[in-house]
């Protein structure tokens, strides 16, 4: 009798009640648990279960060889998964914090990102870094970036950021199952905000799709990440006003989900981008460029972006002020619909 | 009162292993590798190869056949030395001066001169040679290395990675981000710091207060060795036993060879006479590591002018059979570029790829 088999079986149809925290942390014991090359790095990811708890216990389960915490050392950490995954690992990297991986961007760009085409295909590096992002949670200064930008404008590496329980597990899985780089963004605001029904066992989101939360007919709300549930704030206070927004949550940032952006945006006309991140040379340019692309003609009114100011996500005393707010979507939906 | 100063004594611990001296007299019999006559004349074949390539490959520079290349005269014995005492198996993370070993560790030399012309066949290596192309960006190799070692380490191999930089590499955070990882792992890791004396111009006075770049690696509870490298039997020696010990799981090494190149940083116009004299050039080049391993040679009836003469005229030769087929390699595309980004193509590629095509196809 094979016991693993009947526990598989039993997997796929049964589900428990995590957050999204808790999902992250079945994801990653799903993939060590499948694939003996899975390799965990990152700063208090063993003992400690990492700041956040995602790898919670997951050093005891797995042990040392494969649930890994380094020396403090961001750009050691990055290159170290380098040189494991060009000798066969699958190595999943967590920075701390999104904004500690400015000293890893060095082996992003010139390393993880480009090594398959440089090498003609010779070496791949199916690796994923983990990176909490983004502002809310009172945490001191660099702890609150939403670099994804800086991310999505590098060829090479795939960005993907889930808004529920269930995505992050899912994407977080296919992430891993990739066989190029992935970066995933996990929305600390978002951590412990929300539980959910997230299936036991291995399931996958695919990368690159988007989905429809909301059905709507006025204005398209794009957003991802933290910013799906301001979205959803906004739309239900305009629904007083009779006006009827669509919400899409892209999950994948780059490459982006073009047909549902295209097919939402050329019903409703008209789009609200929100992001945290700063405006200037932010996702939400490239979000206008594919809309142009696709459905300049079919727009009512331009394109309004909701997005935090042009400085650096400042110290938390602040952070509210810099965040953008159900109030500020629902001035610019009001703005888009009466243009 | 004052402290004692923790410096106090460290130029003793970090003195110059040397076992053959300018006159080619061994100078510390004890430590004389056990290498057959055979291994003696190969490693001297080798050296003597990679100056003809050296030679060949500036020249093939300055008539225009040649594109990037940075010269590797003056340190035969720190590049061959160290990679002489690897296995097949070991695992290569060389810089962009490091492509002699690249290709006595397997990469056809076709290919070392299609990197050199900027073609990316130069960057795939044969299925059987395990290394990476020459890195460009300062010691972003030697964090690498650390994670290759790992995993070595983790597969149960009994083999090592292997990676070089230069002086001014020793001054990158990677490097000592790198050292430190793998030596908390114990990882089977041998970093050798090729220091030529300048980093580009910057000598390597400027680039620390340390007088040595072995003794760095203490900070970090690795051992680190200096190295007379212009010496081929000690550059062989400290590398054979860094790497019995790496094997044997008692972790990395840092090797640190005084070695200078007698050229240009690259062919890309640099000119040494702003930063060096030409007395200091003399100097260096009466240590030259082939100078005093012929004569220790041909002390022992192992090499002759004439047995020279061949290697010269068998590198020439396999020199040009490799240009020509360098000429002959089919031009590559920015199609082929784009097609490679990811394993499967998103919607904007492939509509880049299609455009490409379009002007690729008039």
């Amino acid at each position: 009798m094979d016991v693993k088999m009947e526990r598989k079986a039993e997997q796929t149809n049964s589900t428990q009640v995590l957050t999204m925290v808790q999902a992250i942390n079945d994801g990653l014991k799903t993939m060590l648990e499948e694939d003996d090359t899975t390799i965990l790095l990152g700063e208090d990811i063993g003992k400690n279960g990492g700041v956040f708890r995602a790898t919670e216990g997951l050093q005891e389960q797995f042990g040392e060889d494969r649930v890994v915490d380094t020396p403090l050392s961001e750009s050691g950490i990055v290159g170290t998964s380098v040189g494991l995954a060009v000798n066969g690992f699958k190595p999943v990297a967590e920075m701390q914090f999104m904004g500690f991986i400015y000293p890893a961007y060095d082996q992003i760009m010139t390393h993880v990102s480009r090594l398959r085409m440089k090498t003609m295909g010779h070496y791949s590096v199916p690796m994923v870094i983990r990176a909490p992002y983004g502002a809310g949670i009172r945490a001191p200064e660099i702890h609150s970036d939403s670099a994804e930008a800086l991310f999505t404008h590098m060829p090479g590496i795939k960005v993907v950021c889930p808004s529920t329980p269930y995505d992050a597990k899912g994407l977080l899985i296919a992430a891993i199952e990739d066989p190029d780089p992935v970066l995933f963004m996990e929305p600390m605001r978002s951590y412990r905000a929300q539980r959910e029904e997230v299936p036991e066992g291995k399931y996958t989101v695919e990368i690159g799709k988007g989905e429809k939360l909301q059905e709507g007919t006025d204005v398209t709300l794009i957003a991802w990440g933290a910013m799906i549930p301001v979205a959803k704030q906004a739309a239900k206070q305009v629904e007083q006003k009779e006006i009827s927004c669509e919400i899409l949550d892209l999950k994948t940032l780059y490459p982006l989900d073009r047909d549902l952006i295209a097919e939402s945006v050329q019903k409703t006309g008209r789009a609200i981008i929100i992001h945290e991140a700063h405006a200037t040379g932010g996702l939400g340019n490239d979000l206008i460029s594919e809309i142009n692309d696709t459905s300049f003609l079919y727009l009512r009114s331009p394109i309004e972006r909701v997005t935090g100011f042009d400085v650096p996500v400042p110290f938390f005393a602040l952070e509210d002020h810099y965040l953008p707010t159900p109030q500020r979507v629902l001035q610019s939906i009001e703005k888009a619909v009466h243009f | 009162m004052s402290f004692k100063s923790p410096l106090e004594g460290i130029d003793e611990q970090f003195e110059m292993i040397q076992i053959l001296n300018e006159d080619g007299e061994i100078v510390n019999e004890d430590a004389v590798p056990d290498l057959s006559d055979d291994d003696l004349v190969e490693l001297m074949r080798r050296m003597v190869y990679t100056r003809v390539l050296d030679q060949r490959s500036i020249a093939l520079n300055r008539q225009g056949r040649l594109g990037f290349y940075a010269p590797t005269a003056g340190q035969e014995a720190s590049q061959l030395g160290t990679h002489f005492a690897l296995e097949k198996e070991d695992f290569l993370l060389p810089a962009y001066r490091d492509v002699p070993q690249l290709i006595w560790h397997g990469l056809p030399l076709y290919q070392a001169f299609l990197f050199s012309r900027g073609h990316y066949h130069g960057n795939q290596m044969p299925e059987d040679v395990n290394a990476l192309s020459p890195q460009i960006i300062i010691g972003a190799q030697i964090t690498q290395a650390a994670g290759v070692a790992l995993g070595l380490k983790r597969r149960g191999k009994k083999n090592v990675a292997i990676t070089y930089t230069g002086d001014g590499g020793a001054s990158q955070g990677d490097f000592y981000e790198g050292m430190n990882f793998a030596g908390a792992y114990q990882a089977p890791a041998i970093f050798v710091v090729q220091n030529n004396q300048f980093a580009i111009s910057v000598p390597v006075e400027k680039q620390s207060a340390a007088k040595t770049i072995a003794q760095k690696a203490a900070a970090v509870g690795v051992p680190g060795y200096l190295v007379d490298g212009m010496d081929v039997l000690a550059v062989y020696q400290v590398t054979k036993e860094a790497r019995e010990r790496a094997i044997n799981g008692e972790g990395p090494t840092l090797i640190e060879t005084m070695t200078y190149r007698y050229g240009p940083h690259t062919m890309a116009g640099d000119d040494p006479t702003r930063y060096r004299t030409e007395d200091m050039d003399d100097q260096w080049e009466k240590r030259d590591p082939l100078v005093r391993f012929r004569k220790y040679l041909e002390s022992k009836d192992l090499w002759s002018e004439e047995k020279e003469n061949e290697v010269i005229e068998a590198a020439k030769e396999e020199i040009k059979a490799a240009i020509k087929k360098a000429d002959s390699q089919d031009k590559q595309k920015v199609t082929d570029l784009i097609s490679l980004m990811h394993e499967e193509l998103p919607y904007n590629l492939q509509e880049q790829m299609e455009e490409y095509k379009e002007k690729e196809s008039k």
